[in-house]
């Protein structure tokens, strides 16, 4: 009873006095930047279960996934509570033909172009709900892309407040270097989502993020 | 043949948001790569994305964009004094801001004071 009280009471008045319990962290970045396999690390991490599946053609993750109350611990006992939103990957082009050639059918890859561009409107939107953001970029790609400039830029102007991690360092051609030069007032963390490497520095970059 | 569209600030300077981004992606549709004096505003940016996937069809696979925005290269000392002075003069005008059709340009790569565009050979689809 009086926990139901006190979730009320958050729901209410926990953003007005600054103790809002669960904050929403949102993935974003780029198709095929590794944004659910992180999101399926932290969730196997801390709630021992996947979040989405994740492939190599581009725009898996067609619709927003929350997964919510994961908590997850610092080394030094503090606890952090958050729903984690994965996000479709934002492009400024998806041509149906591109999926046709990773060997979809047709039919297939008019579909998935159209859940796509869905997607691609919905992770914008969403950009307006988040209280903080990772944003997720594959080390192995060129990160002065406009789509990160956009990304990052429209997240400054919300004053949200964004780690940037640079993804696939496993991989030979990774530069985490370039991606610092090119965001460098933000805290750029290298990991490797799918092989789990840093990610404890992620996790206590994430603490930092989150003022906790 | 690839055509290069010159749009000058004044021309989109009294535009609403929605007006500015229906007239660059206007001339975008048409196969002509955007040379826009200037810059959009950060949101008027992911608004373009957004309406960009909004009118995606069998015959527009969407845009590749690009800005050079010279408050963002290193300047220091007198040089970053004098770029921040114009900026408050001029605004948005400062920069240039690059829409290709994707079908059209494939890629543009950007460093950050070089901009290589990527053509493609294909620029008409075939009817399916």
């Amino acid at each position: 009873m009086m926990g139901k009280f006190r979730d009320v009471l958050n729901l209410w008045f926990g953003g007005i006095f600054g103790v809002k319990k669960n904050i929403k962290l949102g993935l974003y970045g780029p198709p095929n930047s590794g944004k659910t396999t992180l999101a399926n690390k932290i969730c196997q991490d801390w709630v021992g279960q996947s979040m989405g599946s994740v492939s190599p053609i581009a725009h898996e993750t067609r619709e927003i996934n929350i997964k919510e109350q994961i908590s997850i611990k610092a080394d030094d006992g503090r606890e952090l509570m958050f729903n984690l939103v994965d996000t479709p990957g934002i492009a400024t082009r998806i041509d149906y033909e591109d999926f046709m050639k990773a060997g979809m059918s047709e039919v297939k890859a008019k579909k998935r172009a159209r859940e796509a561009t869905r997607g691609v409107i919905e992770s914008i939107k969403w950009l307006d709900e988040m209280d903080t953001v990772v944003v997720v970029l594959d080390a192995t790609q060129d990160p002065y892309s406009q789509v990160n400039i956009t990304i990052i830029g429209n997240l400054a102007a919300r004053k949200t407040p964004v780690l940037i991690v640079a993804n696939k360092v496993d991989l030979r051609k990774a530069n985490i270097k370039k991606i610092q030069a090119a965001f460098p007032q933000y805290d750029v963390i290298g990991i490797s989502a799918k092989f789990g490497k840093n990610i404890n520095e992620f996790y206590n970059a994430i603490f930092k993020l989150t003022g906790r | 043949m690839v055509t290069l569209h010159f749009v000058p600030y004044t021309e989109i300077e009294n535009l609403s948001s929605i007006g500015r981004i229906k007239k660059l992606l206007t001339v975008a549709k048409q196969n002509k790569i955007v040379l826009l004096q200037g810059r959009l505003k950060k949101e008027e940016e992911t608004e373009l994305i957004k309406t960009t996937m909004e009118e995606i069809n069998k015959e527009f696979s969407g845009i590749e964009l690009a800005v050079i925005n010279p408050s963002q290269s290193s300047l220091q000392g007198f040089n970053k004094f004098k770029n921040d002075v114009l900026s408050l003069v001029l605004g948005d005008r400062q920069g240039l801001t690059i829409i290709g059709p994707a079908n059209v340009v494939k890629a543009i790569s950007k460093d950050p004071d070089k901009i290589e565009l990527y053509t493609s050979e294909r620029v008409s689809r075939k009817k399916r």
